[in-house]
């Protein structure tokens, strides 16, 4: 019997062993088997065992001991035994072993053996498997190749070589001239190789690269030769010649013409030429056409070449093939920010592609949808993406709410669309929603203060259909909580008018409160609303007195703690209870949690101006009763009015944890020593002192606070100050221009300085104001500044 | 087209072929295969053949009951990548004349032989087919003759 049917009977016995143990036993005999024949002496079956032990290895057995095998039939004379004898090399054995050395001198042999096949697999071992010290070894053998040997063996060396570079990337310049010169060979095998080795130098060295860029035409020519050359049986590939060479030699021009303008030049008309001769109607031109496309958005091409690009794309996502419509989305996505204009014109076709049925092609449809939104196309782009998202599968959902939510903060065309929005967001995909979002939506709620109307009977129309989904209920309860009372109204300009009678809103507070659906900070939620209520309406304050005080035995510890809370609100300070729970201020974006105003500047300046001055207009007496009542502030004389850009000042937004502790707010509140001040400027009345809050090595903050002893108030006070050059100077905005008369207000500003060389700090202040009918302006100089209060 | 590794398994994952290009530990050979094998079976019938996977693109395509699937490099083409698989299938199939999965399995080794005459290190060698063709027929005729008793 001849050996290798030997081969293929124990693959056939193998493949017949009908469960895993039997399969184990086969194995193992015949493993022992060829172990026993690794043994003997050279009976001409040892390729055959070597190849029954591969085949084992496949299948996922431990074949170690047929690795000192394989080196001594690489090193045999037979060309059979050295071609199994590599392969078993190429596959048990790499880099990390030991026997691997072994190898390289037979390799060093067989690479100029006088068969080529022979030094093929040299080759071909050498560049799938050689470690660094084998590369190092062996280089100038491959040189030696590379130069003056037949095309077969030019076009394994070439990428040999490659190989070798990618181990010891300072061989490279060993390579340089040899590659040059193989550019002009006929073979595509050999051209192909003399690429790749290019392109592989020429990515590793800054150098190697300028040089090639000299190289520039001669490309040109070989791809302008492959692009309209006649029907080249060889090569051709569905009518494209050589898209492989093509590719590359598309690939190695990106390189060299990157950030180079002569470069880039020289090659923007055969980039035309290709991109409009190319038949992309199968997936050998497309594959041309997509590298071209790379090219040309890569490098620096004129501006109609660019948009020739992008129209191939945007025909690339019209293409029956998904997979060319999945690749055209991937490229479209990387120049979306660069080519934004070109790449809205396809937008219509992107959008469409969310229908897709190929879970990817929806992934890369809804990041481009995502990246195209703009203030124009807010309107019908969102309903898709509301569209898409009734529809799009689970692991989607999340980005796509979280990018809905970016995109409609940032183009809202107007407050009722943006509320909406969320709303619908919220009843399709309320589950998948990040958690910032019911803060921020009951922040947006609050500043869309024409809106509360409408928007308290939208959520309440949700909440009484469905209280599964716990961030739409959140929001629809404090809203009935805030705006309770416009509910009960009835009129509603925005929508058609409901009687809402007051059971009905309570009937379905409780239902929640109630409901195993609910989630504790629901719940907490759920409360605080019906506490609210007991000031908006009138008839029912007795249940809502029942329902607080059943949850006072709770066993939810936090529900238990309001409602024990809520209890002694009703029943010791009843007379608070209603400023307690009045009306809340407009909530700050950044607020929750910060006391630090600046990032609020930012985002306030961002938001419509009408805000600002609803600010300034709402209510805050009721907070200045409470802290007067309940007698925690001492010394801290902050105005009331507060200021856009600070609000540390103001008492107590919303935290941000379940909405609205109302009895909370004023736990952000410390009182501080009050630090020596000095006074600077004394004129006309007007008094000016400064205060170091904080001093370190490199920098100090100061207040400077402006009275005024006059019977009339000063007006348009403004501080100006100017430091040494070293020193940076951040003046924070005033606390207010207006200093009331007889002394019964101040103003104050804090002043920022960083003295990161540590010169002497030195100021000077300008302060202008105007006082009885007279502008004043004064300049003062500080030399010295007072010790911190710690 | 440098490729990471080149995989063929079957529709129930016995792998049929493995050709890794970068020296990587058995240990984590294996586990590449059982992800590769259970992400490319797990996918719908009429999806697109590129997947992510860690920081490689993944391309796929069925053959009859052969899966052939590779990873490459993240700027690689990947339409050319399906270009290459299919070459490597023509070659099978100019060899075994109607190649079958059958015939892979039994003579595993030529269909090693084969891939080694088309790519190198990752990379295509050779973009003609009749090229490659006669290669493998000259090292066939090479064997058979230093297989016979007399031969040095």
């Amino acid at each position: 019997m001849s050996p290798s049917v030997r081969l293929q009977e124990m693959i056939r016995v193998i493949r017949g062993a009908r469960t895993q143990g039997e399969e184990r036993g086969v194995i193992q005999r015949e493993c022992a088997a060829i172990r026993a024949q690794f043994r003997q002496a050279d009976n001409g079956t040892r390729s055959h065992n070597l190849a029954k032990l591969l085949y084992v290895h496949m299948l996922g057995y431990p074949a170690h001991f047929g690795q000192m095998e394989c080196v001594r039939l690489i090193a045999s004379p037979r060309y059979n035994e050295k071609r199994v004898g590599y392969l078993g090399a190429m596959m048990l054995l790499d880099e990390k072993q030991d026997a691997s050395l072994l190898i390289t001198n037979s390799i060093k042999n067989d690479l100029s053996h006088s068969s080529q096949y022979v030094q093929s697999l040299a080759l071909c071992t050498l560049g799938c498997m050689g470690s660094a010290e084998m590369c190092r070894d062996l280089a100038p053998e491959i040189d030696r190749l590379l130069r003056a040997s037949n095309s077969y063996i030019k076009k394994k060396a070439a990428l040999c070589a490659v190989h070798i570079v990618r181990k010891v990337p300072e061989l490279g310049e060993l390579f340089t001239p040899a590659s040059r010169s193989l550019l002009s060979e006929k073979n595509h095998g050999v051209l192909h190789g003399a690429v790749v080795l290019i392109t592989e130098l020429c990515e590793r060295n800054p150098e190697t690269l300028e040089q090639f860029r000299k190289a520039v035409p001669e490309l040109v020519q070989i791809m302008k030769g492959l692009v309209m050359s006649g029907y080249s049986p060889e090569h051709n590939v569905a009518g494209i010649s050589d898209p492989f060479l093509q590719v590359r030699i598309l690939r190695l021009l990106r390189i060299l013409g990157r950030n180079n303008e002569t470069a880039s030049d020289a090659v923007n008309d055969l980039l035309a030429q290709v991109a409009t001769n190319t038949d992309s109607s199968k997936t050998a031109g497309s594959a041309v056409l997509y590298e071209t496309v790379l090219t040309v958005m890569d490098i620096k091409s004129e501006s109609g070449l660019r948009v020739l690009a992008v129209n191939i794309l945007g025909r690339f996502l019209l293409n029956n093939d998904r997979n060319i419509r999945y690749i055209s989305m991937t490229s479209l996505q990387k120049i979306v920010q660069t080519d934004h204009n070109a790449v809205q014109r396809h937008r219509g076709t992107i959008v469409d592609c969310l229908k897709d049925q190929d879970a990817s092609v929806k992934r890369r449809a809804l990041e481009l949808s995502l990246a195209l939104v703009s203030a124009v196309n807010i309107r019908s782009l969102m309903k898709e993406l509301l569209l898409f998202l009734s529809s799009c599968p689970p692991e989607l959902r999340a980005h796509t709410t979280s990018g809905i939510f970016n995109a409609a903060e940032r183009y809202a065309p107007s407050q009722r669309w943006h509320i909406d929005t969320i709303l619908h967001v919220l009843t399709t995909a309320g589950g998948d929603v990040r958690d910032e979002t019911v803060p921020n939506l009951i922040q947006l709620i609050t500043t869309a203060t024409e809106l509360h109307c409408y928007t308290v009977h939208k959520l309440y129309r949700a909440l009484i259909a469905d209280i599964s989904v716990q961030s739409l209920v959140q929001v629809a309860c404090w809203c009935i909580g805030e705006y309770g009372d416009l509910l009960l109204r009835g009129e509603c300009e925005e929508t058609e008018p409901v009687q809402v009678a007051e059971d009905d809103v309570l009937d379905a507070l409780e239902t929640v409160l109630q409901s195993h659906m609910s989630s504790p900070a629901t719940r907490g939620f759920a409360l605080t609303a019906t506490m609210k209520l007991s000031t908006r309406i009138t008839h029912n304050v007795d249940r809502i007195r029942s329902i607080v005080s059943i949850y006072g035995s709770c066993i939810d510890v936090e529900l238990q703690q309001r409602a024990v809370e809520y209890n002694a609100l009703f029943k010791k300070y009843d007379h608070m209870r209603a400023a307690v729970l009045e009306r809340m201020p407009v909530i700050d974006k950044s607020s929750p949690g910060h006391t630090n105003g600046e990032s609020a500047g930012g985002s306030i300046k961002e938001m419509e101006p009408t805000k600002r001055t609803q600010e300034v207009v709402l209510p805050q007496e009721p907070a200045n009763q409470v802290c007067d009542l309940l007698d925690l502030l001492g010394g801290s004389g902050e105005p009331p009015q507060p200021s856009p850009a600070l609000s540390t000042t103001m008492l107590g937004p919303v935290s941000s944890t379940a909405g609205g502790d109302l009895l909370d707010l004023l736990g952000g509140l410390d009182v501080t020593p009050v630090p020596p001040s000095v006074i600077v400027y004394e004129k006309n009345g007007v008094t000016l002192k400064l205060q170091t809050d904080r001093q370190t090595d490199t920098g100090m903050t100061i207040t400077l606070t402006a009275t005024n002893s006059t019977d009339r108030e000063i007006t348009s006070l403004t501080l100006q100050a100017a430091v040494p050059k070293s020193v940076q100077l951040q003046m924070k905005a005033p606390s207010g221009d207006v200093i009331p008369a007889h002394g019964l207000g101040q103003v104050t500003q804090t002043v920022l300085l960083n003295n990161p060389n540590k010169v002497s700090l030195k100021m000077r202040v300008r302060v202008c104001y105007t006082s009885q009918d007279f502008v004043c302006q004064d300049t003062v100089q500080i030399d010295s500044f007072p010790s911190p209060a710690w | 087209m440098t490729m990471h590794f080149l995989l063929l398994f079957s529709r129930q994952g016995k792998l049929r072929l493995q050709k890794w290009f970068t020296p990587i530990p058995e240990r984590e050979k294996k586990k590449i295969v059982r992800d590769m094998t259970t992400m490319v079976l797990g996918r719908k019938p009429r999806s697109c053949n590129f997947l992510h996977w860690k920081d490689l693109k993944i391309v796929y395509k069925k053959y009859a009951s052969l899966y052939f699937c590779c990873g490459l490099d993240a700027e690689e083409n990947e339409l050319l990548a399906l270009e290459v698989l299919h070459r490597y299938v023509e070659l099978l199939d100019k060899y075994f004349g109607n190649v079958c999965e059958l015939d892979i399995i039994f003579n595993f080794e030529k269909a090693y032989f084969i891939l080694d005459e088309f790519l190198l290190g990752g990379e295509v060698q050779e973009t003609s087919k009749q090229v490659v063709s006669r290669s493998i027929e000259a090292s066939d005729m090479l064997q058979e003759v230093s297989e016979r008793p007399c031969s040095r």
